[in-house]
């Protein structure tokens, strides 16, 4: 927090020392200012932008956690997959926005829900499957010797393991999820997005409004961020990173 | 524990269990547990003491000969809970309170609440854990995980206690102290025990019988019936007899091709020749 004070301090001074064109850097007083002036406004923009993301990423974590259940229990086919998966994920995804715009429609939320829940769906696939299959294989045996079936090994064993691991996909995707959503505006939506409302900003030279917006932006991708953690600590505070020193 | 009294726990008769690498774990194994019984299986290294637990386990299939197990199959026992099954790590739940992993195995047998809860208590009682029910595993000693890992083996009365090296990973002083505590819940559930350990005077203070094991491929090399009077207790380890038959558990280890002299591994560069 004092690192961050001292970092916007920092650059309102050198913006105000070195005299600093506004469409380069705005001052962060004058940032400040914009979104003072508009606030109603920009903030509804992201609500609307914000539940772009969380549908988004609902979607493809949703996705990305069954996919992972699915080739957990079926290895084969699983290892089969894996690398169409990996394929898929190097293929730049944010390019598409102007295809999903196409298929959904522009104004539709769910073209820009799309391409969140596309972001999404790899990095929560991966930690969960990851999570899923590092199981001691003893505990699995011991499974087996209570005459417990896939679905109980899955229960009690598989899904309360995988936990941590599928946390820090879910925390990676609730970043990514906004990013997806501001990118797929920037290639067309509704006015009261807040990707449409930086771009026309910047159309505009209306720079400290455009940083206006980005801040808000980061705003919601922090405090997304902060709540999945949240839930992370609440529901597994057993796991090794999260319990600290405390049992040791 | 259903079974009639004079018929064996575990018979095994010509078991022979080799994997696909060609490697012959074990080879015409016949061996015969009655009930009540704590067998232990030493041998060194790879002379397939842990693969023996895990057949009669049915965690593997044989290649070829019988295992019966309270005149079943070994896979109709497992189905049926005959097994209690103690690792040489714990393998504890971290999710799980102490509590609830010992009413883990309960859980999936359908009891309800109020007898689950009464048999923890009545278990953490056994391996001396009252109050520690609402603690997480990683918050106990090495001891002591151990002892919960017991008595989750335990809860649900099975027929059969498979225990692979569970002490191995402790020190010495921890060791001792839970054999003593070994014997006390052996007696007082009066549970079959099979006990594979890398220790001579562990196999010989625990057990009824020691079966010692010579490797490649795995064999019986002899059976040592352990005649020392029961109840052990710390006067035991230094009784003659017990020296005696510790020496004899070593002789027929070096009889059989594994100078597996003890406990630690520091033997290492007497095996090569």
């Amino acid at each position: 927090m004092v690192v961050f004070l001292l970092g916007v301090g920092l650059w309102e001074g050198l913006t105000t020392a070195f005299d600093v064109e506004t469409f380069l850097l705005p001052k962060p007083s004058d940032i400040a200012q914009a979104f003072w002036d508009d606030k109603a406004v920009l903030w509804d923009y992201g609500v609307y932008t914000f539940r772009e993301a969380l549908g988004g990423f609902v979607l493809g974590s949703s996705l990305g956690i069954l996919t992972a259940l699915l080739l957990t229990r079926f290895r084969t086919a699983g290892r089969a997959l894996m690398p169409f998966a990996i394929a898929a994920n190097a293929v730049p995804i944010i390019a598409f926005a102007p295809i999903t715009n196409n298929w959904f429609g522009l104004l539709n939320p769910f073209s820009k829900m799309a391409i969140a829940a596309v972001l999404c769906f790899f990095p929560v696939m991966v930690n969960t499957l990851r999570g899923l299959t590092s199981v001691n294989p003893r505990s699995i045996e011991l499974m087996r010797s209570y005459a417990a079936g896939d679905i109980s090994t899955f229960r009690h064993v598989r899904i309360p393991n995988s936990l941590p691991f599928m946390f820090t996909g879910l925390k990676v995707a609730a970043v990514l999820s906004m990013i997806g959503a501001i990118v797929g505006e920037y290639f067309g939506g509704p006015t009261n997005a807040l990707g449409v409302s930086i771009l026309n900003d910047t159309q505009l030279f209306n720079f400290p409004r455009a940083w206006a917006g980005i801040a808000l932006a980061s705003a919601f991708g922090i405090a997304f961020y902060g709540a999945v953690a949240l839930a992370e600590r609440l529901t597994t505070s057993w796991a090794p990173s999260a319990r600290g020193f405390r049992g040791e | 524990m259903t079974a009639p009294t004079d018929t064996s726990v575990v018979s095994m008769t010509g078991l022979t269990k080799s994997f696909r690498t060609g490697v012959t774990a074990l080879q015409d194994i016949d061996l015969d547990i009655r009930p009540g019984e704590f067998v232990s299986l030493i041998g060194p290294s790879g002379c397939g003491k842990s693969t023996l637990l895990r057949v009669i386990g049915d965690l593997i299939q044989p290649t070829s000969g019988r295992v019966l197990v309270n005149g079943k199959s070994a896979h109709q026992a497992r189905l049926d809970h005959d097994y209690g099954i103690v690792f040489q790590d714990a393998v504890l739940y971290d999710w799980r309170t102490v509590a609830r992993n010992v009413s883990l195995p309960l859980e999936l047998l359908r009891w309800d609440r109020a007898r689950r809860k009464r048999r923890v208590q009545e278990m953490l009682e056994l391996v001396e854990l009252t109050g520690f029910e609402s603690s997480r595993p990683w918050q106990l000693s090495g001891g002591m995980q151990q002892r919960v890992s017991i008595a989750r083996a335990l809860s649900f009365d099975p027929a059969l206690l498979l225990m692979d090296e569970p002490f191995g990973a402790l020190d010495e002083m921890t060791r001792e102290r839970l054999n003593m505590q070994l014997l006390r819940i052996w007696d007082a559930s009066r549970s079959t025990v099979v006990f594979v350990t890398h220790s001579i005077p562990e196999a010989v203070f625990l057990s009824t019988r020691v079966v010692v094991m010579s490797p490649r491929p795995g064999r019986i090399a002899e059976v040592i019936a352990v005649d020392l009077p029961q109840p052990r207790g710390a006067a035991t380890r230094e009784e003659t007899r017990f020296f005696e038959l510790v020496t004899a558990v070593r002789e027929a280890l070096a009889a059989g091709g594994g100078h597996d002299s003890g406990r630690t591994a520091a033997t290492t560069t007497e095996e090569r020749y």
